[in-house]
């Protein structure tokens, strides 16, 4: 199982923060796919993803028990 | 040791920030303090709301005082970060830099609101008179974030 993780526009449109979903032995991109097919997420292509609070490239593979996080372009400062 | 990179939703304090990087070998603080702005352009902001990845972004805060030790020799840094709903003027960031000589002090803290822009996973919320939008303004990058090879 996996924790995934939406922020700003990307959890408003998901309508929650968290999402418990087993992506395990997916790649980051594959994910992504997942979530624009079945949630009409098309924004998550410009996110940039984080496991575990470290970023990740799209080739990544997820792994059991992985934090997955997307991270819309940031604004802080 | 106290913190030096966090993340509040409390009203900030410069004074606090300051005091965590004064010591006896340096010569020179600067701070660094971002402001709610009224009017960017002819939009006029009412106020903000900023969200963050909270214990990515506070390690993202680290990781910055961790580069800026690798560049300026005897330096030492805190970033205080809000989030939360903030109005007009209102303090959303302030970072203090202190080194022994003045021209580290102002190229450190200019490096550290640069990269807080690009790597930490902070995000704002305009509310103008007449909508709202998440405001999105780092790199064009999609592969992971830009590293520190990447920056002038």
């Amino acid at each position: 199982m996996n924790e995934l993780f939406f922020f700003a526009e990307l959890r408003e449109k998901m309508g929650e923060e968290l999402l418990k979903r087993d992506v395990s032995g997916m790649t980051v991109q594959d994910v992504k796919k997942v979530l624009i097919d079945e949630y009409e997420l098309s924004k998550i292509n410009e996110a940039m993803v984080a496991i575990n609070e470290e970023f990740a490239s799209s080739t990544t593979v997820v792994r059991e028990g992985d934090i997955v996080a997307f991270i819309p372009p940031v604004s802080g400062g | 040791m106290s913190r030096n990179y966090w993340i509040t939703e409390s009203e900030l304090d410069v004074q606090e920030v300051v005091t965590k990087v004064t010591r006896r070998n340096a010569g020179a603080i600067n701070t660094f303090i971002g402001t709610v702005r009224e009017w960017t352009g002819d939009k006029k902001t009412l106020y903000l709301e900023y969200e963050a990845y909270r214990p990515m972004a506070e390690k993202k805060l680290a990781e910055i005082g961790r580069e800026i030790e690798k560049r300026w020799p005897d330096v030492e840094t805190a970033i205080v970060h809000r989030i939360g709903h903030l109005e007009i003027s209102d303090i959303a960031v302030i970072i203090a830099v202190s080194t022994p000589h003045r021209a580290d002090s102002f190229d450190a803290s200019r490096y550290a609101i640069e990269r807080i822009k690009e790597i930490v996973p902070i995000w704002k919320k305009e509310h103008w008179e007449n909508g709202e939008q998440w405001i999105g303004n780092q790199k064009e990058t999609v592969e992971g974030a830009p590293t520190e090879g990447e920056l002038k």
